[in-house]
Parts: C-alpha cells; sequence; structure tokens
C-alpha cells in the first residue's frame, strides 16, 4: 500500500528556500503570493505482507527518525 | 567582438568568465544585468556558473523567469553565440534553449575536481579550434550535473552531432568510473540544433592558466572567437 | 518599566549576583528584562572574553604589516602595492553540535561577514575540525556530525562563492559530544578603503539590511558559554538558518555601496545580533544609538523587544550611512533585491536607547555596556599530572585511531625489531587522522574565482592575487596531543610547524589569527592550559615574526563534565612574492634526489632558534631555485611524509621512491616517529643543497632518489618497508570514505 510523508519545516524556522521563491515570483508574472514554505514530499510503498498495525509504527518511525530533521522539521503522514 | 557576461542574482563565476574571456580573446568584455531587456550589441553571451536565486527551487529554474532571457532567446534564435556554464548549462536546459535536463549528480553531493573530457565534435562554434577525440583536462564543481534525456531527445543529439563533450579516464575511455555524476551516455556538454547554443557543465573558465592546473579551457574560447571572425 | 530580577532570572540569564551589583551601578538602578537581556549578552564570555582578556593581552599583536590588530571584525594586514588583506578564524563549536549541518553552516557564514563588512572581497576560506572517532560505541553519531559539518560548510560555502582551498581534521575521544567547527576565512582590498564598525556623525541614519529578524538563535551567546549536559536537546529551538544566497547578495551590495562611498560605518548582526553590532559601534566612535524597533524588519509577528535585541538571525548588517545619502544607499540595496530599512539615528549622547510604539523599552550606556565587562582573573592550577603521558605523543596521529592499529605501533614501539613495517605503513596512512580527506574537501569548491594555484592536500594552500604576481598561502595547525601533552610546549609547536608549512609552499610567514578552543573556564586546570598556551604562542609569534591579529576563544568545550584537550587551532598567512616561487610536497621527476634536513638533535622538545634556522634556510633554497618539492614532517614521521610526496597529482600518477632511513634512534621511532623541526625535499643538487644545510648549523642527509613504482624504505640494510605505491595510495584514499560507510579497512 502506498502511503505518503511530508515533510515541512517548522513554522518559526527561516525557510530560505521558500523565500527566495516568494521573492521572486513577480519576475515569472505571478502577483498575490504572499508566502512560499518549500518541504519534501515523499512516496513510500508498503508491503502488503506488512499488517495494518505494525505498518502504522513502521511508518511513524520512517517517517519520524529519518525522513525528519526534529531539530527543525515536522511531519505529515497521509494514509490512503 | 564583445562579449557579455549575463549577471542573475547568486551567479558565482559571472567575474571568472570575464577574466577568462578577456585573457583568451583579448576582447572587450561586459557585464549584463540580469533586468536587462535587450543584449543588443554583443557577439557572444556567456552564461556562468553559481547559484543563481540559491538554486533552491531547481537549478536555474527562476533565472529563466527574468527579463534578460527573453532577449537571450530572440539572440540564440537569430544565431548569435551562447555559451552556458554549470549553473549556464543548468539556465538554458530550463529556459528550453537546450534540451533535457540537469538532476542532482548520482553520488548526491556536490562534487569539485578536475578530470577529462573528450571533444566528440569539432563541427560547432565551441570546439572547432579542437580536433575530434581530442582530450581536455578541466575541473568540474556542481551538485546537479546529472545530465538526462529521453530516448527520443538522445538520438536526435547523437545522430546530429550534437554532444560536444563526454565525461572519460585519462586513456580516452567513456567508461562508469570516468562518470562523475551520473549523465547519461557520459554526457558533459550538448549544441542546440542551430549548434550557436551550447552547455557545459565542466569549467573552461577555471582552466585558462597554466598556473590554475590547466590550460585546455582556452580551447573552448579560441573556438568561439575562431568561429565569430569567420562569420 | 520596572520589574523584580529573581535568582532564578540571573541564572537563566548566566549573570551572577556580582555582575548584577555592577549593571546596576552603571544603571543606576535596577534593569528591566530587556536590559538584563542586553547585558547578559554583551557579558556573555562569548561576547566579553571577560575569562580570557587577562591572558589575551600577553599576546604580541603588532608588526610593520599589521594595519589592524585585535578589537575589530578581522585582522589587516598590508601586503604591498596598495593591497591589504583581512583575515580571521572563528569557532561555531555549541551550534554544530546541537545541529551540525546549519551550525557549521552558519558558522561559514558569519566568518565571510567578518570579512566582508571590512571592505574585503572574500577570496579563500578554511576549516579546522574536530570529531570523535569514527569507530566504536559513538562511531555513528559521530560519523553523521562529520557529514552534516561537511555538507553545512559546502553549502554555505559552495553557493557563496568563495572557494574553501584547505584546512585540518582531527580526530580524538574528547571530541565525540563536542566537535569544533572553526572557520576562516581571508579577504582582498585596497589599503586605502578599510570600513569599520563606528557610528560616527550625530544625526546619520542607522540602516537595517538583509534577513528578516526571526526567534531564532536568541542566547546562542550564552549558549556558547556554557557546557552541554543531558539537556542538549532541549537547546535546539536556538538554531539558525544559514541563507548563502542572501549572503552573497549583501556581499555584492556592501562593496557595491563601499565603493560607491555610501557607508560611513558597518557591523555585521553575529553573535548578540542587533544588541552588539549597535552598541559596539556606538562604543566605537563615542556615540549614542536610537533604535525604533518597530522599523526592524521581521519574520515573525508578536516578537518582544527583548527577542528582537537578542535574535541572532543570519545575514543580517547594520549601517550608517551619511544623512544626505542614504537614499543612494537604498537604491543600491534596491537593485540586489534586499530589504532595508532606517532603524534609527546616531545621537550625542552615547546612550543605547531602544523604543517601541514611541515607548522606552531599553537606556543603556554604549561604553560601558561593551567595553566595562567584568575581568575574571580565574584560578590556575596545573593539573596533578598530565593528561596525555607516554610514548602516544611520538606518534600522536593514533589518537582516534581504532584499536587494533594503536596497539600495533605500541607493540612495534616496544619490540621494535620484531615489527612489520609494511603493515604498519598501511595502518598509519589507513587511520583517521592520516587518512586522505579527498572525500571531505571535493564537496568544497575549491576552485571558483579562479586563483587557487595549491587547493587542499598540500602543506599550505596558495591562492594568486589577480593584477599581481603574487600569491597568499595560508594553513590551519593545531597539534591537539601535543598540547595536551605539554600546553606551552604544543603552542609553541603549533606556531612552528605552521610557519614550516608556509616556507615549504614557498611563502614568508606574515601574520596568525588563533581561535582557542578550551574546556570550562572554571575549572582550574583549564585556566592553567589556557595560560601556558597563551604564553607559548606568544613567546613563538615573536620569534617567527608573525604578531596575532584577531581570533576568537571557544569555552566551555566539555560534555558530561569533561573538557576537551585544549585546542588552539593557528591559522598563519604568508606571502609568496613571486609565483615562480610556489612550491609543494609532491615528488616531481624519476631521479630527483630525495633530502631529509633536520637538527642534530632528534628529540621531542622544540629549539624555535633551530626551527628559525631551518626554515631560513629552506626560505632561501627555495628561491635560489634548489628546491623540487618541500614537505614537513609532521603525524607519522618521515614514513608518512615520504608517502605522501609520493601519491599522485593533478598532473602525474603516484611515483615511487627508494630511500635509506638514517639510523638515530631505533626503527620504529626513526620511519613514524613525530619529532619537529624537519623537512623532505626533492632537489637536483643534493651536494649544494647539503653544504648549505651544514653552513646553518643543520644536517642534510641525502635518502635517495625519487622513481620506480614502489616506495622502499631501508633501515640498516634492511628493507623495512617495500610496497606498490599506488596499493598504498589507494589504502590512503579509501580509509575515510570506509570509515564513514561503517566499513573500516582495520578495526
Amino acid at each position: 500500500m502506498k502511503v505518503t510523508v511530508i515533510v515541512t519545516l517548522k513554522p518559526t524556522v527561516l525557510d530560505p528556500q521558500g523565500n527566495a521563491i516568494q521573492r521572486n515570483l513577480e519576475t515569472a508574472g505571478i502577483s498575490g503570493v504572499t508566502d512560499v514554505r518549500q518541504g519534501k514530499y515523499f512516496e513510500v510503498e508498503v508491503s502488503d505482507a506488512v499488517g495494518a498495525s505494525e505498518r502504522r509504527v513502521l511508518i511513524e518511525r520512517l517517517a519520524r527518525d529519518v525522513l525528519t530533521n526534529p531539530v527543525i522539521e515536522s511531519y505529515r503522514i497521509e494514509w490512503e | 567582438m564583445k562579449f557579455g557576461v549575463v549577471v542573475f542574482p547568486g551567479v558565482n563565476c559571472d567575474r571568472d568568465c570575464r577574466d577568462a574571456v578577456t585573457a583568451v580573446t583579448g576582447q572587450p568584455v561586459e557585464f549584463i544585468w540580469h533586468q536587462e531587456t535587450s543584449v543588443e550589441g554583443f557577439d557572444a553571451l556567456v552564461l556562468p556558473g553559481g547559484f543563481s536565486y540559491g538554486d533552491y527551487l531547481r537549478p536555474g529554474a527562476i533565472a529563466r523567469f527574468s527579463p534578460v532571457m527573453a532577449a537571450i532567446g530572440a539572440f540564440a534564435r537569430r544565431g548569435g553565440l551562447v555559451i552556458g556554464i554549470c549553473n549556464g548549462f543548468q539556465m538554458l536546459t530550463e529556459a528550453g534553449l537546450l534540451p533535457g535536463a540537469l538532476l542532482k549528480n548520482a553520488g548526491t553531493k556536490y562534487v569539485c575536481r578536475y578530470l577529462h573530457l573528450r571533444a566528440e565534435s569539432s563541427e560547432t562554434p565551441f570546439t572547432c579550434a579542437m580536433e575530434k577525440g581530442r582530450l581536455l583536462h578541466m575541473p568540474i564543481g556542481h551538485g546537479d550535473g546529472n545530465y538526462q534525456a529521453d530516448r527520443e531527445t538522445l538520438g536526435r543529439l547523437e545522430d546530429a552531432d550534437r554532444i560536444a563533450f563526454r565525461y572519460v579516464d585519462g586513456d580516452g575511455r567513456a567508461t562508469a568510473e570516468a562518470n562523475p555524476n551520473g549523465s547519461v551516455s557520459n554526457i558533459a556538454g550538448i549544441v542546440n540544433e542551430g549548434r550557436n547554443v551550447m552547455g557545459m557543465m565542466p569549467h573552461p573558465d577555471r582552466s585558462f592558466d597554466r598556473i590554475l592546473g590547466s590550460e585546455d579551457g582556452r580551447l573552448v574560447f579560441q573556438s568561439m572567437i575562431g568561429a565569430l571572425s569567420r562569420v | 518599566m520596572n520589574a523584580v530580577i529573581t535568582d532564578a532570572e540571573l541564572e537563566q540569564h548566566g549573570v551572577t549576583r556580582d555582575e548584577y551589583a555592577r549593571i546596576v551601578g552603571i544603571l543606576g538602578r535596577e534593569p528591566n528584562r530587556t536590559e538584563l537581556g542586553i547585558f547578559s549578552v554583551m557579558w556573555s564570555e562569548h561576547c566579553s572574553y571577560k575569562s580570557s582578556r587577562v591572558h589575551l593581552r600577553r599576546l604580541p599583536t603588532e608588526g610593520p604589516a599589521v594595519l589592524q590588530g585585535p578589537g575589530e571584525n578581522a585582522g589587516i594586514i598590508d601586503i604591498g602595492d596598495g593591497l591589504a588583506v583581512a583575515f580571521k578564524i572563528e569557532s561555531h563549536n555549541h551550534p554544530s553540535y546541537i545541529e551540525p549541518f546549519q551550525g557549521a553552516a552558519t558558522g561559514v557564514g558569519g566568518i565571510l561577514r567578518d570579512i566582508f563588512t571590512m571592505g574585503a572581497r572574500p577570496i579563500a576560506a578554511m576549516n579546522s575540525l574536530r570529531f570523535g572517532p569514527l569507530h566504536g560505541d559513538l562511531g555513528g553519531p559521530n560519523r553523521r556530525i562529520l557529514e552534516g559539518v561537511v555538507g553545512g560548510i559546502a553549502h554555505y560555502g559552495n553557493c557563496f562563492g568563495v572557494p574553501t582551498v584547505g584546512g585540518e581534521v582531527g580526530f580524538a575521544e574528547c571530541y565525540s559530544q563536542n566537535p569544533l567547527v572553526n572557520a576562516f576565512a581571508l579577504g582582498v582590498f585596497e589599503k586605502d578603503r578599510i570600513f569599520f564598525g563606528k557610528a560616527a556623525g550625530v544625526g546619520n541614519p542607522v540602516i537595517y539590511v538583509g534577513a528578516k529578524t526571526g526567534r531564532d538563535g536568541i542566547h546562542g551567546a550564552t549558549m556558547a558559554s556554557a557546557g552541554f549536559g543531558e539537556d542538549a536537546g532541549a537547546k535546539r529551538p536556538n538554531v539558525q538558518i544559514g541563507d548563502p544566497f542572501m549572503e552573497k547578495l549583501l556581499l555584492e551590495a556592501c562593496l557595491d555601496a563601499m565603493e560607491k562611498g555610501l557607508v560611513v560605518g558597518i557591523q555585521d548582526m553575529g553573535a548578540a545580533g542587533l544588541t552588539c553590532s549597535s552598541c559596539e559601534m556606538g562604543a566605537r566612535a563615542g556615540t549614542g544609538i536610537t533604535l525604533e524597533l518597530d522599523a526592524v524588519p521581521q519574520r515573525e509577528s508578536g516578537m518582544t523587544p527583548y527577542e528582537i535585541m537578542l535574535s541572532e538571525s543570519q545575514e543580517r548588517m547594520l549601517l550608517v550611512a551619511s544623512a544626505s545619502r542614504a537614499d543612494a544607499l537604498f537604491d543600491v540595496f534596491r537593485k540586489w533585491g534586499l530589504d532595508a530599512a532606517q532603524v534609527g539615528e546616531v545621537t550625542g549622547d552615547g546612550l543605547l536607547r531602544v523604543r517601541l510604539s514611541g515607548e522606552s523599552v531599553a537606556e543603556v550606556p554604549n561604553g560601558p555596556l561593551a567595553d566595562e565587562a567584568p575581568l575574571y582573573e580565574r584560578p590556575a592550577v596545573p593539573p596533578s599530572k598530565p593528561r596525555i603521558d607516554g610514548w602516544l605523543p611520538l606518534y600522536s596521529f593514533l589518537d582516534g585511531a581504532p584499536g587494533s592499529t594503536y596497539e600495533s605501533f605500541r607493540e612495534a614501539d616496544a619490540n621494535p625489531g620484531a615489527a612489520d613495517y609494511d603493515a604498519l605503513m598501511l595502518r598509519a596512512v589507513a587511520s583517521p587522522n592520516l587518512a586522505s580527506r579527498r572525500w571531505i574537501w571535493e564537496q568544497y569548491d575549491h576552485m571558483v574565482q579562479s586563483s587557487t594555484v595549491v587547493g587542499p592536500g598540500s602543506d599550505a594552500a596558495v591562492v594568486r592575487i589577480k593584477g599581481t604576481g603574487k600569491a597568499l598561502a595560508m594553513v590551519l595547525d593545531g597539534p591537539s596531543v601535543h598540547v595536551a601533552r605539554n600546553p606551552r610546549e604544543g603552542a609553541r609547536k603549533a606556531v612552528a610547524e605552521a610557519c614550516r608549512n608556509l616556507v615549504c609552499s614557498g611563502a614568508r610567514p606574515v601574520a596568525a589569527t588563533n581561535c582557542l578552543n578550551f574546556g570550562n573556564p572554571e575549572h582550574p586546570e583549564v585556566m592553567w592550559q589556557f595560560g601556558e598556551v597563551v604564553d607559548g604562542l606568544a613567546e613563538a609569534c615573536s620569534v617567527f615574526g608573525t604578531p596575532i591579529t584577531g581570533g576568537n576563544v571557544s569555552f566551555y568545550n566539555e560534555t558530561f563534565r569533561e573538557d576537551i584537550y585544549p585546542t588552539p587551532v593557528l591559522g598563519l598567512v604568508g606571502l609568496i612574492e613571486d609565483l615562480s616561487l610556489v612550491t609543494t610536497a609532491s615528488f616531481r621527476d624519476e631521479g630527483d634526489a630525495v633530502v631529509l634536513i633536520e637538527p642534530g638533535s632528534r628529540v621531542e622538545h622544540i629549539d624555535l632558534e633551530e626551527e628559525r634556522a631551518l626554515q631560513n634556510l629552506l626560505a632561501t633554497l627555495i628561491r635560489d631555485g634548489l628546491i623540487r618539492s618541500a614537505h614537513d614532517l609532521s603525524e607519522g614521521g618521515l614514513a608518512v611524509a615520504a608517502a605522501e610526496s609520493c601519491f599522485s597529482t593533478l598532473h602525474r600518477r603516484p611515483v615511487g621512491a627508494r630511500l635509506h632511513v638514517p639510523s638515530r634512534l631505533e626503527v620504529c621511532r626513526d620511519l613514524f616517529g613525530e619529532f619537529p623541526t624537519r623537512v623532505l625535499v626533492s632537489t637536483r643538487q643534493p651536494g649544494a643543497l647539503i653544504e648549505r644545510a651544514a653552513r646553518a648549523g643543520l644536517l642534510g642527509h641525502r635518502l635517495g632518489a625519487v622513481g620506480g613504482q614502489r616506495l622502499v624504505l631501508e633501515y640498516e640494510g634492511v628493507r623495512a618497508v617495500d610496497l606498490d605505491i599506488a596499493d598504498l595510495e589507494r589504502v590512503w584514499a579509501d580509509a575515510l570514505p570506509g570509515a564513514l560507510n561503517g566499513r573500516p579497512l582495520f578495526d
């Protein structure tokens, strides 16, 4: 089954990437955008042999311990 | 003949390109600010390396929206010589002036090192001072130099002799070990259909003086001067 | 405005009761919380040097080439032709432990700002790093710290566009929970165009430019002034994020504005942010500054005056412009897409006045705030026994090496006749302190600006100065095991070795910067180490004529009550008068003779006069064209130096050498032992060279010649080492990547 993990910078952490994109949107002819925050999007495929509760634990661990730097990032899991 | 080096916020090889072109060709070189809407009066344009807009979205992705890019596109369509080096190559692919894309290096890390290139064609304004098969010693310095294109595009590049440089080992073989970034078919540089626009990841602008380790980069700029004076 | 400050709040701010009394004395009243915050950061160890200043005064800081000594953003030296060089080294140890990537990145950002704030364009960067061992229990975390730190340095330096041309990396147990990240940067400019952090001219606008202010890094300076206990994790919200693109824009915009004559004074907002930059600029000019916090560009809403004044958001600058030309200055920043705002005004009363919505929130005199921090002469007591004892300093590279390598050398040293020197040679070049650092420096752009003549991996880095025939050589050196054994002697060796490295590359040493990384200054042994190191540095820098023009002190490098080794890192800068004099460590052509130059006796103790004689000799030999290559003998002794000279270069494959090692002590020590004041050179005129060495009171041994594909080291008629040089190079090259992948060659 497919699970999506979205990792974003914590709200108080500076996002130079998002800022650089937002500041230069006018050159692309796009106005009215006041903020851009850049994050990471992971599509994770889990074997069907893994049971539902085990899958939760495994994906939580993957998101928390591997995909996220807890110092600056938080994550969100989207179960399909 | 007047060369223009286009300056986008965040590029950092603009001065190197100016110094290299000046040292090799002795021709006047001027900076062109990214807000300019015209490149009138220039005979050749250099898009330098660096991290335009921090390369935060994708390398070269924001630079292509700069006002000067439209002028560069028109200049290229008129047959003007445009060379994109490193970040400049990335901008040219993002702007659609060259096919394909430059992805993150296969090793995921930035790589700065000297390596060997093989000139694959002498039939371009950027390589006409080299014989086909000539080995060049030149440095790279990039995190996103992994050139990829679909099979059809690659076929067209091959068939039309549009691959300018390949990464090779010291004996001139295009092996997997000699490929620093995972580029398909060891491609290091290509030209457009009209052969007047070239993108390359290695830096001729860092190898124009023996004291820097190599002067093979001079051949690229000498080729351009040769081509311009034949026009 | 009035509040009662509790003991708990004082402790939280790291302010003692005595210091508090001093604050009350200066203000003539109790401070409010914002004012307490302002005093606490300015009087933190990190900003005020309150424990170290009494010692630092003993360092030599003046010389004919020095244009600016300690006290400004960076030291400045005159290099002739109307040009000057600004350079400095600074630590970012604590942030790099908390978040290795961003900690190291912002360390690079900070030192680069120090250089271009003075008006110099940075043309080279280096870094000195210390990590815990890559093997054993903490191997995993240590590997992650190293990868993060290297990635952060690469990210920032590469994007900014400064070549990272060299540095050093060391491993030892004591750095496991306390890595050291010392960043060095150097810039060049015209010597009559130097800018200072002075808020001159009453009525002039004070202008803020760069990134917006957020809550990041509040109390970074106080954090760097305390050790790490169990709660390092809890300190994490302090992390600052670096934005090298923003910094690159700041660089170009500031240099552009300076060129146009629009800048009266300028200082970057580093540690202690807006507080430090405004009060120091005022104090230097003897002026006051009024700040209107409503005008400060802010990233987050609802920030308090306390937070705005103490924020350590990166990539921000404070400028003073002349009132009539402020508009032109804003135009420059607009061109570069930077936010700039007038946030205040220079006043004549010497006060730092902070206002929010028309109300005063803090009012502190600049002078006492910047200059009257308490001064501590902390107790200093020598430890009952040296931290490092026995034979280890003879083979200092073994510190931080896997146990089996350590044991192999211990046995060989005890019983030299029975050892397998081929095996020891392989272990030596694969040991963490000697293995190739290519995996690290290939991630750094070391060629941007097209001036790198000698990049990472040689004795010293060499960068040409465009528009002249000259070049600058630079090196970082911090022999921590030697310093831990004997702080004063180790410090002398550090200076001597750094100067020797410069001389080997064809340069004349000119001046130094230092980063003094120490443990907890409240431990008397640490203060003793500190005093000893300062005296050692002072003595050696005087002998070599290399004044110290600035630097930084990092205390509280300790975890779980264990202090790190005293780790002074010396940055030396030298001038190469002509590019033809540039010399590297690598052997050149087959048939070149190999000569070892050393003093009459081979002892651990360094004699600075002998060292000076050696360096003078080598400098004249290079000038007279007798030297083909020159390599300082350091970690791993003669055997490792010879191997390094054989390894491949940009221009040739590895080349062998057949050398006879003179027998002085016994085989293990004569091959791998570390003794000061020695260089390995190659030449085509060995006879003349040895004769000139003798005239200088030194020994020149003709060891053999360059050639073949094997490195052969003979000792008393026996081939002690006989290895294919390409195989040896492979082991050396693969060791660090192998260890980082958790697959060490030896464990």
